[in-house]
């Protein structure tokens, strides 16, 4: 495992007087470029864990590395300004204006004040913040989402490797946690940071995460893996129960509709039909439903037997309204949704012209959601049968 | 309030700063046109001569209640800061209690006290008052760090600031309000506490005050008492301009 930014080898924390470790013997590798989420119940240790990492917390055994060094003896202080650090109480220094802020650790590493100053206009560039409205502000003047922007963006001001990351959209409004989730994911896909982000969150985790460590008591892994993984697979009792009864449901938030197979035969019809013909074909076939096109082969209408039969009214008015359209961009969760809200219980797959692709329905959501499993179980037992390594340990997704 | 215009505005949030020296001017004044319009017999003229008496003992009241106040804040700020440093934090109790007890001693009890043990003179005056005052600046100090928000500090050494720079940088600056309270109240007692100390020979306007009893002058009696009080307000005021001026922004 070479590629490891960072390792974390047989790491214990034990405080003097305590009868248990608050982290017993961790094995942790954080892939390089990748976000890592330690998700697990209060007072699990992953707080604690995070902090192991950049040695706010001193370890009392194993060994941290980072980069192949091992930096489990080195100054802390010089340590922390190569690993970016944000918290949730965002701890932004009141009586410094935002510049000042985000220019910490460049001042701390020494930079000329030119440099510093293109740094920070840069940073607030990227974290969505005009720096010519917010430079000289003090943080006393932000909201709480502005604030964490800047918390995000003082943490990357020496442009450090590793960002670790502690709940760090969790004292932000729904709303505004989410844009601002969506946001640093887009800023993640430019910059490839290695981090490690904590959250309690499940929901948080499976979005946040290239790959979720779930921890139960002393920090100890109870699986490690990518999220469309876990949530296909929860390897026990412990982690099924902690991601909850949806995690099925949520498991459709990675499949996307253009990898259905969507070549089925559906019947569908132009207004202008012959209805004796397609009476016909209706009663051949086992659906309930017919879909009507219009010429530019959009979907207008859901018809049945009757409809068809009743030849007063012409075809673009009969029957029910398509309402459930989606793209072959969006999830199968955003397509069950839009099926729930059907007439015929299908979810009608169109292009970006919003012309006629295919047809979803739950049966082929079922289907996926047994593949997921199947080859989740598969990728385990192929682990348990080899024996190299735990079950809990990280491979590369098949 | 935003549609005042800025002058209003400013003369309300500094009232407090405005009236003060208005208000020590006026008193000055009026003690000056008293003195000059009351008949006044030989002893008063005596006592009340502002080159053989008034100027000195003003003087002498100043610089005890500066150097006083000044050793106060060089003893207690670091003692504050080491008290709340973890390795020291269980000795700030003890040390409080003594610096309490400092206060509770009365003024003049203390005074004597000093002067029992390190003779007459000045700097005798000037370690009482500075032992008096060790309270509000040591307790200010001591609150003002450990008010300073934890999250701030735990973001900034997470930064690699260094436990000295999160001192320096963080925790003082945050902190500079708190303890300037203090400071202006140990200020506000050194000019109140330095009208004893003509007692033990340093001098003072407490001199003035006591001749003014001793010959049973009112004019004399008055003018020392005044004189005290407005020295008080005087330095009360100068106090809060630093205070505003040293004052974080963004605060």
């Amino acid at each position: 495992m070479t590629t490891a930014k960072i390792e974390l080898q047989g790491v214990g924390k034990r405080y003097p007087g305590t009868a248990a470790p608050a982290v017993a013997n961790l094995d942790l590798q954080i892939p390089e470029g990748e976000i890592v989420v330690l998700v697990g119940p209060s007072g699990c240790g992953k707080s604690t864990t995070l902090r192991l990492i950049n040695r706010m917390i001193e370890p009392t055994s194993g060994r941290i590395v980072f980069d192949g060094e091992d930096v489990t003896g080195v100054n802390p202080d010089l340590l922390r300004r190569r690993i970016g650090y944000v918290i949730q109480q965002i701890g932004l220094f009141p009586h410094q204006t935002i510049a000042e802020n985000v220019a910490t650790v460049p001042r701390l590493l020494g930079w000329d004040k030119a440099r510093i100053a293109r740094r920070v206009d840069e940073l607030l560039d990227m974290t969505g913040l005009d720096p010519n409205v917010y430079r000289d502000r003090y943080p006393k003047e932000l909201s709480g989402g502005q604030a964490q922007r800047v918390g995000v963006a003082r943490a990357l001001g020496g442009d450090p490797e590793v960002l670790l990351m502690d709940e760090p959209f969790g004292a932000i409004d729904p709303i505004t946690r989410d844009r601002l989730q969506n946001e640093f994911l887009r800023l993640q896909g430019e910059l490839r940071k290695t981090i490690v982000f904590v959250t309690h969150d499940i929901d948080e985790a499976i979005k946040m995460g290239d790959r979720i460590a779930i921890l139960g008591e002393q920090s100890r892994i109870r699986q490690f893996d990518t999220p469309e993984r876990i949530l296909a697979y929860p390897i026990d009792e412990f982690v099924s129960e902690f991601i909850g009864s949806g995690s099925t449901l949520k498991g459709l938030n990675f499949e996307r509709v253009r990898d259905l197979d969507l070549s089925g035969t559906f019947l569908v019809v132009q207004p202008d039909v012959d209805r004796a013909e397609a009476l016909a074909r209706y009663e051949q076939s086992p659906e309930r439903w017919m879909l009507v096109l219009d010429p530019q082969q959009r979907p207008i209408r859901w018809v049945d037997g009757s409809h068809l039969a009743d030849r007063a009214v012409p075809l673009e008015r009969a029957g029910r309204p398509v309402i459930a359209l989606i793209e072959p961009d969006a999830t199968l969760h955003d397509a069950l949704e839009r099926m729930l809200l059907s007439n015929a219980g299908q979810a009608v797959v169109v292009d970006k012209q919003g012309r006629f692709q295919g047809i979803v329905d739950v049966e082929q959501l079922a289907d996926v959601l047994k593949r997921l499993r199947n080859q989740a179980k598969k990728h385990y037992d192929e682990l348990a049968a080899n024996g190299a390594a735990e079950a809990s340990q990280p491979e590369e997704p098949g | 309030m935003t549609t005042l215009p800025p002058a209003v505005r400013f003369v309300r949030s500094n009232l407090g700063l405005i009236v003060a020296p208005l208000f020590v001017a006026a008193g000055a004044v009026a003690l000056y046109v008293y003195n000059h319009t009351t008949d006044k017999i030989f002893q008063d003229e005596r006592a009340l001569g502002w080159d053989r008496n008034l100027r000195p003992q003003l003087e002498q009241h100043l610089s005890l209640t500066l150097w006083s106040t000044a050793f106060t804040i060089l003893l207690a700020v670091p003692l504050g800061v080491l008290l709340t440093r973890p390795r020291y934090r269980r000795a700030g109790g003890p040390i409080l209690a003594v610096a309490t007890s400092g206060q509770a001693l009365p003024a003049f009890g203390l005074i004597v006290l000093a002067f029992a043990w390190l003779g007459r003179g000045p700097w005798t005056a000037v370690w009482a008052l500075t032992f008096f005052t060790l309270l509000p600046v040591l307790r200010n100090t001591m609150v003002g760090l450990e008010q300073v928000d934890r999250a701030v500090i735990e973001a900034g050494r997470g930064m690699g600031l260094t436990k000295r720079q999160a001192l320096m940088e963080i925790e003082m600056p945050l902190a500079v309000p708190v303890i300037l309270a203090g400071v202006r109240t140990a200020l506000v007692i050194n000019v109140g506490m330095a009208a004893l100390a003509f007692l033990i020979g340093a001098g003072g306007l407490g001199a003035t005050i006591s001749s003014g009893i001793k010959l049973q002058r009112t004019p004399v009696l008055l003018t020392g008492a005044a004189m005290t009080a407005l020295v008080a307000l005087a330095v009360d005021w100068v106090a809060a301009l630093i205070e505003k001026s040293l004052r974080p922004s963004g605060l």
